[in-house]
């Protein structure tokens, strides 16, 4: 466990470096100028125009040479400074800390919900494999995953919030804010992970030592407790980690129709207004999130399956030998 | 495991959905009446810097200018009591109210608006374009000196990016770090992008606002603002889509208000490009546009077909005597074969070997430009004109202006920013034109009344100007207008006295009222 936290830490300062080094790069290539888009993101199109993004060419020293820029970022990165905002002058730490705590309570909340609705109903799914439940669950998971995020938002918006009116359709500030956003999210990882539950499960209950534990008089509960949803969450948990990946992808989209303030939304007004900073500050954010996350379901794998840190160990005693 | 376990498992779930569904008697959690003024906008604040978000902060009444646009669109003193000038107009006075606190109960006085006004001036903004050299307190007024007589320094100071802040609002390094205003609202709480909530200040030099609380969200999509509108999320809701002013419209729970605003959507074209160099080729293009479609269709108001640069609501630059713009594909055929376009063999106009294919940029930060460039593409080729449609970042309007790379774009452009539309008449249409207006359009005599209105006080020596003005703009058309805009307001059936201000200065929250 130790090699394994020790990796991971090395795998987060490469990410760092690499994650900032490409951000940077990817706002260095984009056409356009990038004082213009600066200017727009501060000013606003009404105000911006050549006389003012000279202003604020000159103030940020857009004209020196960028391997300038970026090793004044990189030395700042190493004091653990990640400079200011190039639109809102704020720090770049203060804007992550507010936007990213946003993001993470609406992420977790998604999380649990999906876990709570897709792993349980997979696992049913799977125990009943060719059932109506099972297929009812495989034509509900498909049209989950098949609708987009914000028509999914949309459509929860409209029952929900203007025709039922239970929940607030926008805005943030309260846990009612939470729930159309978190289901919108939630419905879409559940969808995945359920059909993945289906799948270990069907294996799990179709394995000789599946059998073996009923024909040795254990009671279906148990037998499912004890032998099946240990195995068949293998998969499932693994799968999670790789859902993070949705999970950023929905956040985006889900925190600008709901008018939520969170990192998604910061990063796409940000690479919109060229505000490289807070790109690389979000996009650091996010890389690191992602190691940590996918070191928590490296944990819980070995857990969940001693046998996984045993076979590394094993192999790590071959190569030593 | 036998299939009694499923269903009783179905049986729960079927039973908890029902419970669900029973629980939409219970009363509404999104739309309660707390009492909280809750108003959704597109505006998002990106910054505390009054020149990035002063337009939030004035129009919610957070903080104030020395002057300002009323009801009947007149430019009168609101923190300032009134102005003189002297007789070379070289030094304006500018006396304040003695009553004005801020909201940290720090009185506001001359010494504090000249160095907030200093600071202002040195960053980038309105007030470092007019022709200051200083600014001072003196006897209790503040001087500013100018380098050239200059009228529009009182619609100046009206400027969102003046709005005059407490000395507490700066921190040590001259950076914004909290609004401190004047205003009928005290901000309690600001968290960028997107939320300001605010208190009413019970000392405001004006009386005290009739709400007591305010919540302000800057939501980005036209979707979710009208839905907030119909599910009674939001109280007050700015910017509504065309097509949410429809659909808001039967609603008995929601007023809509609709004002025509200094807004247009034109085509910026470079004078200097061989297809728009003669005046007949500008004036067949606009000829060619059917601007009542246009209007009808993507606007969804037939009466926002732009007749001219300004709509009627701006009173002085509308002009009743000119010709209105009309829809004439015929005489635009005529008039670019009087200017030697003949028709190729694909039906494109050709002079000189050069084909008549020009790219239209435009940008969707505004939804509807790009369909109105769809419709435009339609339009011109009716008439022999390709045009090859680029939708991007609406920094590439002024990055084309600059190199000279642009041929014709399809903007939009505010009048009232500064609250005297000659402030960006004066910009757009003076020698050399301007990122948002002219392209290489030279004309003396335009040029000329806008100095002389530049010195002019007198209404009636600016009317007359201004007349000849918008004749020259009408004939000339160095850029062709489209069609005018609106700004579409939603209110809640429990407020009172609803005001929309066509020079968006001013929400005026602090005289709504919840209705008993």
């Amino acid at each position: 466990m130790k090699q394994l936290i020790a990796t991971r830490l090395m795998q987060l300062v490469a990410v760092v470096l690499i994650v900032g080094t490409i951000s940077f790069a990817l706002m260095y290539f984009l056409p356009g100028d990038p004082a213009l888009r600066i200017a727009a993101g501060r000013y606003g199109p009404d105000m911006m125009d050549n006389a003012i993004s000279d202003m604020v060419r000159a103030e940020l020293g857009l004209d020196q040479p960028v391997i300038f820029r970026f090793l004044a970022w990189m030395g700042d990165l190493i004091r653990f400074d990640l400079g200011h905002s190039l639109v809102s002058e704020a720090p770049v730490i203060d804007e992550i800390a507010v936007q990213l705590g946003y993001t993470l309570w609406l992420s977790v909340i998604a999380f649990v919900l999906s876990l709570v609705v897709g792993p349980v109903i997979g696992a049913v799914a799977g125990l009943f494999p060719g059932s109506v439940f099972d297929r009812g669950a495989l034509l509900v998971s498909i049209a989950l995953r098949a609708v987009p995020p914000f028509v999914l938002a949309i459509v929860l918006m409209m029952v929900f919030g203007v025709t039922l009116r239970w929940f607030p359709t926008a805005g943030f500030g309260g846990w009612s804010h939470m729930v159309l956003p978190s289901v919108t999210l939630a419905l879409g990882l559940a969808a995945m992970s359920s059909r993945v539950m289906r799948d270990a499960m069907t294996e799990v209950a179709a394995a000789p030592y599946f059998a073996h534990g009923r024909y040795k008089g254990l009671s279906d509960r148990t037998v499912v407790m004890r032998h099946g949803l240990r195995n068949a969450s293998l998969p499932v948990v693994t799968y999670l980690g790789l859902q993070m990946v949705y999970l950023v992808e929905g956040v985006v989209v889900v925190e600008s129709i709901f008018g939520f303030p969170g990192i998604g939304h910061a990063l796409v007004h940000a690479i919109i207004a060229r505000d490289v900073p807070m790109v690389q500050g979000t996009a650091l954010a996010m890389g690191g999130l992602f190691v940590l996350l996918n070191s928590v379901v490296d944990l819980l794998c070995l857990k969940l399956d001693p046998r996984l840190g045993a076979q590394t160990v094993s192999r790590s005693g071959r190569r030593g030998a | 495991m036998t299939q009694s376990v499923l269903r009783g498992i179905c049986a729960s779930v079927g039973i908890l959905a029902l419970t669900m569904a029973g629980g939409s008697s219970a009363p509404a959690l999104a739309a309660e009446n707390d009492g909280i003024l809750d108003i959704a906008s597109p505006l998002e604040i990106s910054g505390l810097d009054p020149a990035k978000s002063g337009y939030i902060f004035s129009r919610m009444q957070a903080a104030e200018t020395l002057f300002t646009v009323n009801r009947d669109g007149k430019l009168v003193p609101m923190l300032a009591k009134g102005n003189h000038v002297s007789d070379d107009g070289l030094v304006w006075h500018v006396s304040l109210r003695d009553d004005v606190l801020f909201h940290d109960g720090t009185p506001m006085t001359a010494a504090i608006v000249a160095d907030h006004l200093n600071r202002i001036f040195a960053r980038p903004g309105v007030l470092n374009r007019a022709p200051i050299t200083g600014i001072h307190a003196h006897d209790g007024e503040i001087e500013i000196t100018l380098s050239e007589p200059f009228s529009m320094l009182p619609a100046f100071l009206a400027h969102y990016s003046t709005i005059i802040l407490s000395p507490a609002s700066y921190d040590d390094a001259g950076e914004v770090t909290g609004i401190i205003g004047t205003g009928a609202y005290r901000v309690d709480e600001v968290t960028p992008p997107l939320q300001v909530k605010m208190t009413a200040f019970d000392k405001w030099w004006n009386g005290r606002a009739g709400i007591d609380k305010v919540s302000y969200l800057a939501v980005g999509r036209g979707e979710t603002r009208a839905m907030m509108a119909q599910s009674g999320d939001a109280d007050l809701v700015f910017s509504l889509l065309p097509v949410a002013v429809n659909q808001l419209s039967g609603d008995p729970e929601v007023n809509v208000a609709v004002a025509t605003i200094p807004r247009t959507r034109l085509l910026k074209i470079d004078a200097a490009k061989p297809f728009f160099d003669e005046v007949t080729e500008r004036q067949a293009l606009s000829l060619a546009i059917d601007r009542k479609a246009i209007a009808a269709v993507v606007m969804r108001n037939v009466d926002l077909a732009a007749t001219q640069m300004f709509p009627p609501s701006i009173t002085g630059w509308n002009n009743a005597d000119v010709p209105a713009l009309a829809f004439d594909p015929q005489k635009a055929r005529d008039l670019l074969a009087q200017a030697g376009w003949v028709e190729g063999a694909d039906g494109i106009l050709e002079k000189d070997g050069q084909k008549f294919s020009v790219t239209l940029r435009t940008y969707a930060s505004w939804p509807d430009l790009p369909l109105i460039a769809t419709a435009l593409q339609s339009q011109l080729r009716a008439v022999g004109i390709n045009l090859e449609i680029s939708v991007g970042s609406y920094t590439e309007i002024p990055s084309g202006h600059a190199d000279g790379s642009l041929e014709i774009a399809l903007v939009t452009r505010s009048f009232s920013m500064v609250p005297d539309p000659l402030a960006t008449v004066m910009s757009d249409y003076g020698p050399g034109g301007a990122d948002w207006g002219a392209m290489n359009w030279q004309n003396v005599e335009a040029a000329d009344l806008l100095a002389d209105l530049g010195r002019t006080s007198d209404e009636q020596a600016r009317a007359q100007l201004q007349e000849k003005l918008t004749a020259i703009l009408q004939y000339e058309l160095p850029t062709i207008p489209v069609v005018w805009s609106e700004l579409a307001v939603s209110a809640s059936a429990k407020l009172e006295n609803l005001f929309v201000d066509p020079f968006e200065q001013n929400y005026y929250l602090s005289d709504l009222r919840w209705a008993k």
